[in-house]
This record gives C-alpha cells, structure tokens and sequence, in this order.
C-alpha cells in the first residue's frame, strides 16, 4: 500500500472530524472517513515475542544514542559545554599559569595537556547524569518504558552517545594542543591506547553520574552536584601542578587519586615514560568504581521508578 | 482472543503512606472507550501506570489483551499506546525526530520509520511544524504530538491520561476529534479526565473514582439518571427581581431554590414547571437572559456520589 494515499485520507479525515465535532453525536460523514483512515487499525497480533533478542536491543540502543547525538543539532550550547569550555580552560592554564608552574608555557603543556585531556572527559561524564535526570523529570523516560524496548538500551544509548562526545573532546584538546606546540613524543598506537584507556575509564565513572542523575531532583542539580564534586577532585591531582611542590601531608592523597594515576597513564602514552604500572592502576580504578556504582545506580533507578 | 481489552481485579497501589489505589476494578470490552473520572488525586493517573507496565500494583491483577501486566509486560507493551503529561516527547528534538526515533525503536527500517513519522504528522496538522523542535511547539500541538507518538506502532488499545487538561476549547474539541476517529477505527480507549463534559462525550462507560476507589460504574446515561432530576435555572434580567423569580420558583416547584450568581435553580423539578413558570413570569412582567430545563449533568452525579462537587482545577503540564 502506498504510504503517501494513506496520509491523504487520514487528514481530509482529521479535517472532517474537526468540522463536525462541536456537538456530541458522531455524524456517519466522520464515521465513514474513519474507516478509511486505516492507520490506525489494528491488525491481527500473532503470538507476540515474550522478551526482546539481542539484535534488537542493541539497534535500540543505537537509535537512543543517535537520539542524545541528534540533539546537539539543535541546541549548539551544548556542543559549547564541551568544546568551548575546554578550550578556554587548555588556553587560560596555559597561558597564564605556565611560566610559573614549568618555566615555560611549552614545558607546561608537554605537562598538563594530558592531565587536562582525563580532566576534560571526567567533566563531559556529568551529561549523562545530566541527560539522565531531563529524560526521567520530563517525562521521556516513561514514554521510553510504554514502548516494547529493552530496559537497558536506554541507558546503554545514553552511555554510547557519550562515548562519542568523549572521542570528540579528546580529538579536540589533543589537536589544539599540537597546534599551540604539544608533540607526541610516542607511537600512534599508543595514541589510540590512550583513548581507549580513557573511554574505559569514563565508562566506569559514567555510573557515578549516573547516580546522581538518579538521585537528583532536577537537571539544575545533577550539575551542581556534578561540578562540586569534581572539582576538588580533579585540582587535588597532579593535573595542573606537579605533586613534588605540594605540602607534604597532601602528597598521600594527590598519589592515591585515580586523577593523577589516570594523568600518569596519560602523560606515558602520549609523551613518554611509564605508563604499564598507572594504566594498570587505571583500569583497577575502572573496575572497581564499576563494581560499586553500577549496582548502586540500578538499585536506584529501580526503587526512583517504582515511586 | 479475549472479549475484555482491560481487565483489573483488585487493584492497590501505595505510595509510602498515601494509598493511591485501595482495591480498583476495571473492565473494558475490546473496542469500547471507558472514561476514567475524577478529581486531581483520585488514583487515576496511578492506574494508567499499572496497566501501562510502569509500575507493578502491590495487590491485585490486571490483563491487557490477555496477557499479564506484571509477568507478561514486554507483549503488554506490545499492544498499547500511551498518551499522558509523564509520558512525554523529547523536546529537544523536532516532531519528525520524534516520530522516527519511536518508529525505530519498534524495530522499522529507516525508510518506515520515516514515511510512519510524515504521515501521522500529516494526519495531526503537524506538518509545517515538522522540523522546528518540540518546545517551541503550542499546548495543543504538543498534545497532537504526543497522540501521534503513542500511534507509531499502530496499538490496538491506547491509554490517554488527561488528554485535554489545560488545553484551550478549540484544541480540546481538535483532539476530541481526533480520539473518536481512533474510536471508530476500533481502537480500545481507556481515558482518564477530570472533565465531566469530556467523559460523556467521548466515552461508552464511564467510571468514577475517588480516593483510589470506583464509586460507580455505568453508561453516561445510567449515571444520569441515577440522579434522576432535572434541573430548571432562571436568571433574571434585571438582578433586582431576584428575589420575586425565587418567590415564584419556590411556589411553583414546591420547593426552596438556590439563588447564587445572578440565577434561580431548583432541582428535581417535573417537566410541567416550566411552562408555568414561563406563563406567571410573563404575566409579573419580568424579563429573563437565560430559561432552562436541563438534565442532570455529571457534575450532579458526582455531587451525589461524593458529597462534594467536582472542582477541575487547573493543573501544569508538568505534575
């Protein structure tokens, strides 16, 4: 049947209905451009799959994380958060901060360029508690729930979209970086292994924003919540400023902060050094945030959605 | 093929303290609308949520097209449509966005999901609105929006939550329009509103409920006349012969009026007091603006059953 003729009928239908319906009664006029507007008839169900197979579930999941990407197209702010703000973040740092911290702004950014990369990507994780937390207020998620989908692909679609803004802000702070003077001083497969070391690790601290997009009331607050927290969390690391110049008590924590570890792993892959024994600890990071935040968030999500 | 689109037994519903649903039945035949009605916080919304998989009732059952909400909720989902002010569109994303992405997540190709989302845009006068996103779009467009998304995948029994609250009259009768055609083409309806005129005009049998229970069940017509009374409002001309409209009114129907807002109303009066008021308000010489004789509304039969009259009250979009 040819779509465009059902279309044609359904809205001299709709025009019809609309004409004659400021009384109760239903005219036979309506009820015959009804029944020609067959959109809407329900065809006889087979037996109906009783779950979903994979395939589909990752198609949904593809379209859901098409979705959170398509979204950027009309609401160019938001690409702003993610490319604007890193940029003046790479350029202030370096510029103002360099001379004092390295000598000079070319030492600094051999420095701090990978340490701002793994502070970048933890900053972008909040939008997908962020994300999270609009479509559960506003009303999308349950339209999502109705539908005959998988109860993960809507998470997993988000987590997936996010994964390529990541990329994309990796992509964006490694290039300007080489245009104001960064060399690679690696090969180009550890280049890559850098990236896929750090999208590992904003996968595993997704699930942390993922709580919080869980918990909180409204969008506002997922990035309160999200940025305060962070921020400490990333300045008491060896991102900006070497961990030798810092009070002795304070050296244990900045050490033992996943941050600096996953900074040390960043800076041996793209510039050299060390980089077997950080990237370990990295992924023991990943593991474990994992191991804690993703039950957490689930069981939180499920007790939000029950209420 | 079971004859009953819905079926509950029973169900309960509690929120922390508050009971939302305290033992609800429900029953729709395939292709009927039933009108679910009440106040803002009667347990209607929670209901919906049940039959739509959203939430699991504490006690009770429920079957959509046969199959069990709480075990069986994947082939539930397969087979409904819901239309609510929780179960929103993405605003960020265009009409045409919206439409496709559901399309695709019911597991069309691209070239279907797209010619699905062109043609129910068509259908729902969304077309120049197409690619502009959905916040920019007025309150009646979004509710058009909203039907159209919950008929993506064409389902055979649709739940529609307040379809009309907030919306202006003329949206409202558009989309009024828009359900009976759904109606006629044999869709199975369950709507909740706080909308008497809504229920009866729309609906096949109605439902009231109140603090999470049904109070009364029936035709529109059976509802009515379980009050059984007409009504008769006079409204004067000139609001200082009130009072002899009230003296005359009292005389004839036997029985003390209500005088509030410029008008005269007696309820449970015979079909011959008109007439007879009519001919002793002509001869006092005393012009009316408004002379009727209605039947009871459900206004009245919600004044019966709960004691209290319905008060719609405006609510948000967002709950």
């Amino acid at each position: 049947m040819n779509p465009e003729r059902g279309t044609d009928s359904g809205a001299n239908a709709v025009r019809a209905g609309g004409a004659s319906s400021d009384g109760g009664a239903r005219s036979d006029a309506d009820r015959s451009n009804a029944a020609r507007a067959d959109e809407t008839a329900a065809p006889p169900a087979p037996e109906l799959p009783a779950r979903v197979p994979l395939a589909a579930a990752l198609q949904q999941t593809l379209a859901l994380a098409w979705r959170s990407l398509v979204q950027i197209r009309h609401n160019p702010w938001e690409l702003g958060d993610y490319s604007i703000q890193p940029v003046l973040f790479l350029v202030l740092f370096l510029y103002v901060f360099g001379g004092a911290v390295a000598g000079s702004t070319d030492d600094y950014l051999a420095f701090m360029l990978p340490g701002m990369i793994v502070m970048n990507m933890l900053f972008v994780t909040v939008y997908v508690g962020h994300g999270l937390n609009t479509d559960l207020t506003r009303g999308f998620f349950d339209r999502l729930r109705a539908l005959p989908i998988a109860r993960w692909s809507p998470l997993a679609g988000r987590i997936t979209a996010d994964l390529v803004k990541q990329a994309w802000s990796i992509v964006l702070l490694l290039g300007l970086g080489i245009i104001l003077g960064f060399r690679v001083g690696t090969s180009p497969l550890h280049v890559l292994a850098m990236f896929a070391l750090l999208l590992a690790f904003a996968l595993s601290f997704s699930w942390i924003t993922v709580l919080i997009g869980v918990i909180a009331r409204d969008p506002e607050h997922v990035q309160l919540f999200g940025f305060t927290a962070l921020f400490p969390v990333t300045f008491v690391s060896n991102v900006f400023v070497p961990v030798e110049t810092m009070p002795a008590w304070l050296q244990p924590l900045v050490n033992a902060n996943p941050v600096s570890i996953l900074s040390d792993a960043a800076r041996g892959l793209l510039v050299g050094g060390a980089v077997l024994q950080p990237a370990l600890w990295s992924l023991a990071w990943a593991l474990a945030l994992t191991a804690v935040f993703a039950p957490l968030s689930v069981f939180a999500l499920r007790r939000r959605l029950s209420g | 093929m079971t004859a009953e689109a819905i079926y509950a037994e029973g169900l309960v519903k509690r929120f922390g303290e508050t009971t939302a649903l305290a033992g609800v039945d429900l029953s729709v035949p395939t292709g009927s609308v039933l009108g679910l009605l009440g106040p803002n916080g009667a347990g209607k919304t929670t209901a919906v949520r049940i039959l739509s998989t959203l939430i699991a009732p504490d006690a009770g059952r429920a079957r959509v097209a046969g199959h069990d909400v709480v075990r069986d909720a994947h082939r539930v989902r397969q087979v409904i449509g819901l239309t609510g002010q929780y179960a929103s569109v993405d605003e960020k994303l265009t009409g045409l966005e919206n439409l496709f992405l559901i399309g695709r997540l019911l597991g069309k190709s691209r070239a279907d999901a797209r010619s699905r989302a062109r043609s129910l845009l068509t259908r729902f006068r969304l077309d120049d609105a197409a690619t502009r996103a959905t916040k920019t779009y007025s309150g009646g467009m979004r509710r058009r929006l909203d039907l159209a998304a919950s008929l993506v995948g064409q389902p055979r029994i649709l739940y529609l939550d307040e379809p009309t609250t907030g919306l202006d009259p003329r949206a409202r009768l558009e989309l009024w329009a828009l359900i009976r055609e759904l109606v006629d083409s044999g869709t199975t309806v369950l709507l909740t509103t706080q909308y008497l005129d809504e229920a009866d005009a729309l609906a096949d049998d109605i439902a009231v409920i109140d603090h999470g229970r049904v109070i009364a069940s029936g035709s529109p017509e059976a509802l009515k006349a379980r009050v059984g009374s007409r009504t008769l409002v006079v409204r004067p001309e000139n609001p200082a012969h009130l009072d002899a409209v009230a003296a005359v009114v009292t005389e004839l129907a036997g029985a003390a009026p209500e005088v509030e807002g410029g008008r005269v109303s007696a309820a449970a009066v015979g079909t011959d007091v008109l007439p007879a008021v009519v001919r002793r308000l002509d001869r006092d010489g005393i012009a009316v603006s408004e002379l009727v004789l209605r039947g009871a509304s459900l206004d009245d039969v919600f004044l019966a059953l709960t004691g209290q009259p319905t008060v719609p009250t405006e609510t948000d979009d967002e709950p």
